[in-house]
C-alpha cells in the first residue's frame, strides 16, 4: 500500500500541476487512476489470446444439512402422500359400486344399494342447492361486512372487528346447528310462508302441498327445509369470505383512493371506481372458497334437514339432502356394499370442493400477485 | 366527506363578511385583518367522519319506520311474525332516509349516504348473527352449567330421564383433549416440517406440495373421517378407537397448520437469515437458530387455530370414535367420544333435559375455543421479530449494561475488581449514574424500539 502510494504521487506530480502537498483524498483518486491505467494495459493484449472462462460457482452441502434437506424434503412428500391417498383410497373403496352402478351413478336419485338401485343426482343436487342459498346470502353479508372494515369502520374498532369476523370462523359448526334447530327455525318459518305466498310466480319459492287460501294450513311444511340449512351455512361461510375479501380491499391503492376522492367522488364513487374493480379478485376468489366450504358443510345441515331423496329445487318446502349428510345418516349401519357406495359419493364430494378450492385459491393467489406488482 | 366539502365549502371558505376580490383572477391570499374581524375567533372546521345532519335524518326516519310499520301491522295489511316486522320497517327506513336526504342534497350524495347506510346495517347483520349464536348457546346451556356434576361425571349412570343434578360430560372433555393432544403431536412436527420445507427448499416440488396443500385446507372433513374409516376401520380392519378419530382431526388439521405456518415463515427477514449465512452457520443452524424464534409467535398462532379447527370438528369424530357414555382413557380401545359429538348425539334426543346438556356442552366447548382464541390473539397479532413487552424490557436492561461496561472500559475504571456487577447492578436498579452521561443515548427506551 504504501509503495503504490509513492508511485502515484509521484507520477501525479510529473503528470499534472504541481499540487504533491494534497491531502489523503486526493493522493487516492490520483493512485487509483493509475491503477486502472496499469490494469488496462495488459488487458487489451491479452484478450485476443486467452478466452474468458466464466467462473465454476459451487456450494458445498456438508452433511447435516444434506440429512436437513431430505428431512424436510420427506416431510413435504408424507404429507402429499397422505393427501393422494385420501383421494386414492376413496376412489379405491368405491370402484366396486362405482361399477355396479355404472353411469347411472349420475342420474339415479334414489339411495338403496343393496338392491343395486343407487345415485347421487339427489344428493349432489341438494349439496348444490343448499350451497347456493348459503352463498347467495353469505356473499352480501360478507361483502357489506368486508367493506365496512376497510371503508367505512372508525379506526379504533377496526381491529377489533376483524377480530371478532376470525372468531366467527372458529365457532364450531354443531353450534350453529344447535341455532339454527333451536333459534332459527320457528323465527324463519314466518318469513318462508310469506315468500311462499307472495312470491310463489318464482319457481324455486313454490311449495306443494301448502295451500295459501286455507286458514288451517299446517306452517310444518316449511320446517326442516333448504332455505334453514342454507341461511346456517351461510353464517359459517361468511366469516372466511369476508376475511379474504377484505384483505384484498385494504390492498387497493392509496393513492388511486386519494385521486378519487381529490377529483370530487364521493366515497361510494370511490369505492365503486377504485375498490371494487381492484378487489374483484379477491370477492371472485373468497366467494369460490366459500362454496367450497357450503359444499362440505356436514353437521349444520344435518342437524337441520329431514333427507328426501329426490331433487328438490323448492327450496322453501321440508326436506332437503346433500351428500355429507348422506354419509352421516347411512355409514353407520351399512353393510360392505353399502359402505363402497358411499365411498363414491364421498369421492365424488372430495373431487367437486378440489375443484371449487382450487379455482378460488388460484384467483385468490393472483389477485394478491396483482396487487403487489401495482 | 368530500361532497360535503364540496357542498359546503363556499359557506365555510367565505363567511358574510370576507369578500374574495372576484374582480382580480390572481392569486388571492387571504389576509389575517380580513379574514377574521378583531374580536372574533375563527370557527374550527370540523374533520369527523360522522356528520351530526346524517344522524338526526337517521335516527327521525329510523323512529318514522317502526311506527309507520306498527301502523301497517296492526291496521292496514294481514301480516304477521317478528322478522317481517323487522325487514318491513328497514326498507321504510331506507325509503323515508333517502326522502329525507334528497330535501337537501343532490342524487350522488342520497345515493352515497344511502349505500353507506346499507353497508353498515349488512356488518351489523353478521355481527349480531354471531352474538346471537353465542348468546343463545349459552343462555340455553346455563341450567346444566349450573350443577358441579356436569364437570365431575360422565353419562354412564345417567339415563334420558334422569335429571340434570346426575350425569355429566367429563368424558367428553377429557375424550377432547385426549384426542386433540395425539392430533397435534403428530400434526406439530410433520406441519412445521412441511413448511419450513416450503419456505426455505423453493422449487418446483415444492410449489407442487403447496398447491396440494393449498387444494386441502379447506377439505370436507366428513371426507377426512370418510378416509380413516376407509383405511383404518375397514380395509385395515381397527375397531373405532379415540386414536382413528386423532388421526381424523390430523388430516383436517394438517392442511390448515401448513398453509399459515408457511405464511408466517416467508414473512421471516431476509436479511436475519442471510446474516446468519454470512456467519458461516448452515441451513440447518439458520432454520433453528434463527428463522424458527423469530417466527415463534405467529406460528404458535398458527397451531392455535388449527387446534381450535380440530376441536370443534364433529364429523370426523363422529365416523371414527364411536360414540361411548362412558369415561374411557385410553385412545387405542374402545370408543371414545369428544364435546362436539357430545352435542350431537344429545341434541337428537326427544327428551329436553338432554337436550339442555347438548347445549351446556356446546358452551363448555364454546369456552374452549374461546379460550384458545383469545391465547392466540394473546401471543400472536405480533409480526415476525417484533419483541413482547417482557422481551424488550429485557434486551433494555441488556443493552444499558453493555453500554455501563463499555463507559467503564472508557474511562479506565475497569481496574477495580469486582466493580463490573455491583455497577450493572446499580444501572438495573436505575439507582443514579455514576458516570457522565454521554450526548446521545446509546440505551433504546421502550418508546424507541416499538416504533
Amino acid at each position: 500500500m504504501a509503495a503504490s502510494v509513492e508511485t502515484g504521487s509521484v507520477e501525479a506530480g510529473a503528470v499534472e500541476t504541481g499540487t504533491v502537498e494534497t491531502d489523503s483524498v486526493e493522493t487516492d483518486s490520483v493512485e487509483t487512476g493509475t491503477a486502472i491505467l496499469e490494469v488496462t494495459e495488459p488487458m487489451t493484449e491479452a484478450l485476443p489470446v486467452a478466452e474468458d472462462k466464466p467462473r465454476k460457482l459451487s456450494s458445498k452441502i456438508d452433511r447435516p444439512d444434506a440429512a436437513f434437506r431430505w428431512i424436510a424434503r420427506g416431510g413435504g412428500t408424507i404429507v402429499v402422500t397422505v393427501m393422494s391417498l385420501v383421494g386414492l383410497f376413496l376412489a379405491y373403496q368405491g370402484f366396486q359400486a362405482l361399477q355396479v352402478a355404472g353411469p347411472s351413478f349420475l342420474t339415479e336419485q334414489s339411495w338403496d344399494p343393496n338392491s343395486g338401485k343407487f345415485g347421487i343426482a339427489a344428493v349432489l343436487a341438494g349439496t348444490f342447492f343448499i350451497a347456493l342459498t348459503a352463498i347467495s346470502f353469505a356473499l352480501p353479508l360478507a361483502l357489506g361486512t368486508a367493506l365496512y372494515i376497510s371503508e367505512y369502520a372508525p379506526a379504533k374498532i377496526r381491529n377489533g372487528l376483524v377480530t371478532i369476523v376470525d372468531l366467527m370462523a372458529a365457532v364450531p359448526s354443531v353450534v350453529y346447528g344447535l341455532w339454527g334447530v333451536f333459534f332459527l327455525s320457528p323465527n324463519i318459518i314466518p318469513v318462508s310462508q310469506w315468500l311462499s305466498t307472495y312470491l310463489n310466480w318464482i319457481p324455486v319459492f313454490r311449495v306443494n302441498g301448502f295451500d295459501t287460501n286455507d286458514p288451517l294450513a299446517s306452517p310444518t311444511v316449511f320446517a326442516a327445509s333448504t332455505f334453514i340449512a342454507g341461511i346456517v351455512v351461510a353464517l359459517m361461510v361468511a366469516p372466511i369470505t369476508s376475511s379474504i375479501m377484505r384483505e384484498v380491499f385494504t390492498q387497493a391503492p392509496i393513492g388511486e383512493r386519494e385521486g378519487a376522492l381529490a377529483l370530487g367522488a364521493t366515497r361510494w364513487g370511490m369505492i365503486r371506481n377504485v375498490v371494487l374493480p381492484f378487489g374483484r379478485g379477491g370477492i371472485i376468489g373468497g366467494t369460490m372458497l366459500g362454496l367450497g366450504r357450503a359444499l362440505g358443510e356436514t353437521i349444520a345441515v344435518f342437524l337441520i334437514i329431514s333427507p328426501v331423496f329426490v331433487i328438490q329445487p323448492h327450496i322453501l318446502e321440508k326436506g332437503a339432502n346433500s351428500i355429507s349428510a348422506l354419509i352421516a345418516l347411512r355409514y353407520n349401519e351399512a353393510s360392505v356394499f353399502e359402505i363402497s357406495a358411499l365411498m363414491a359419493a364421498g369421492l365424488a364430494l372430495f373431487l367437486i370442493t378440489l375443484v371449487v378450492n382450487f379455482i378460488a385459491s388460484t384467483i385468490i393467489v393472483r389477485s394478491r400477485s396483482g396487487s403487489q406488482s401495482d | 366527506m368530500s361532497t360535503t366539502e364540496q357542498t359546503e365549502a363556499p359557506t365555510a371558505l367565505a363567511p358574510a363578511h370576507v369578500a374574495p376580490p372576484v374582480s382580480s383572477p390572481r392569486t388571492w391570499i387571504r389576509d389575517a385583518a380580513m379574514a377574521t374581524p378583531p374580536g372574533a375567533a375563527e370557527a374550527r372546521r370540523s374533520t369527523a367522519t360522522v356528520r351530526t345532519v346524517d344522524v338526526i335524518r337517521m335516527l327521525g326516519s329510523a323512529a318514522a319506520a317502526v311506527g309507520l310499520t306498527a301502523w301497517l301491522y296492526f291496521f292496514a295489511l294481514p301480516l304477521q311474525g317478528q322478522l317481517g316486522f323487522v325487514l318491513i320497517s328497514y326498507l321504510i327506513f331506507l325509503i323515508l332516509f333517502a326522502i329525507l336526504t334528497s330535501f337537501d342534497e343532490n342524487r350522488i350524495t342520497v345515493k352515497d349516504r344511502l349505500i353507506a347506510v346499507f353497508i353498515q346495517s349488512l356488518a351489523f347483520i353478521l355481527l349480531l348473527a354471531l352474538f346471537s349464536v353465542v348468546i343463545y348457546t349459552f343462555g340455553r346451556g346455563l341450567a346444566p352449567l349450573g350443577n358441579l356434576n356436569f364437570f365431575i361425571e360422565d353419562m354412564s349412570n345417567a339415563g334420558p330421564l334422569e335429571p340434570l343434578t346426575q350425569g355429566g360430560v367429563l368424558h367428553a372433555v377429557v375424550g377432547t383433549l385426549i384426542m386433540i393432544t395425539i392430533a397435534l403431536a403428530i400434526s406439530i412436527p410433520l406441519g412445521l416440517l412441511t413448511a419450513v420445507f416450503l419456505s426455505e427448499f423453493p422449487g418446483r416440488y415444492a410449489s407442487f406440495v403447496r398447491t396440494i396443500v393449498e387444494a386441502m385446507t379447506a377439505l370436507p372433513s366428513i371426507v377426512a373421517g370418510l378416509f380413516i374409516y376407509a383405511t383404518l376401520i375397514v380395509f385395515l380392519g381397527f375397531n373405532r378407537s379415540g386414536f382413528a378419530a386423532s388421526l381424523a382431526i390430523t388430516v383436517m388439521m394438517l392442511p390448515i397448520i401448513i398453509r399459515s405456518a408457511d405464511v408466517v415463515l416467508r414473512l421471516v427477514p431476509g436479511n436475519l437469515k442471510e446474516a446468519s449465512r454470512a456467519l458461516g452457520a448452515s441451513t440447518w443452524r439458520t432454520v433453528w437458530n434463527v428463522t424458527l424464534p423469530t417466527a415463534r409467535s405467529g406460528l404458535t398462532t398458527a397451531i392455535i387455530l388449527g387446534t381450535a379447527r380440530g376441536i370443534g370438528e364433529t364429523s370426523p369424530v363422529l365416523l371414527t370414535a364411536g360414540a361411548t357414555t362412558f369415561l374411557n382413557l385410553n385412545p387405542f380401545n374402545g370408543p371414545m367420544t369428544s364435546l362436539p359429538l357430545t352435542t350431537f348425539t344429545f341434541v337428537k334426543s326427544p327428551e329436553l333435559t338432554m337436550v339442555a346438556r347438548g347445549f351446556g356442552t356446546a358452551a363448555v366447548l364454546m369456552v374452549l375455543v374461546l379460550i384458545l382464541f383469545a391465547l392466540a390473539r394473546a401471543i400472536g397479532g405480533r409480526g415476525a421479530g417484533q419483541l413482547s413487552v417482557r422481551q424488550q424490557r429485557a434486551r433494555t436492561r441488556q443493552s444499558r449494561d453493555d453500554d455501563y461496561r463499555y463507559r467503564r472500559r472508557e474511562l479506565g475504571l475497569d481496574r477495580n475488581g469486582g466493580g463490573a456487577s455491583r455497577g450493572s447492578l446499580r444501572a438495573r436498579l436505575g439507582i443514579g449514574h455514576p458516570l457522565p452521561p454521554r450526548e446521545s443515548p446509546a440505551t433504546p427506551t421502550r418508546k424507541d424500539t416499538k416504533s
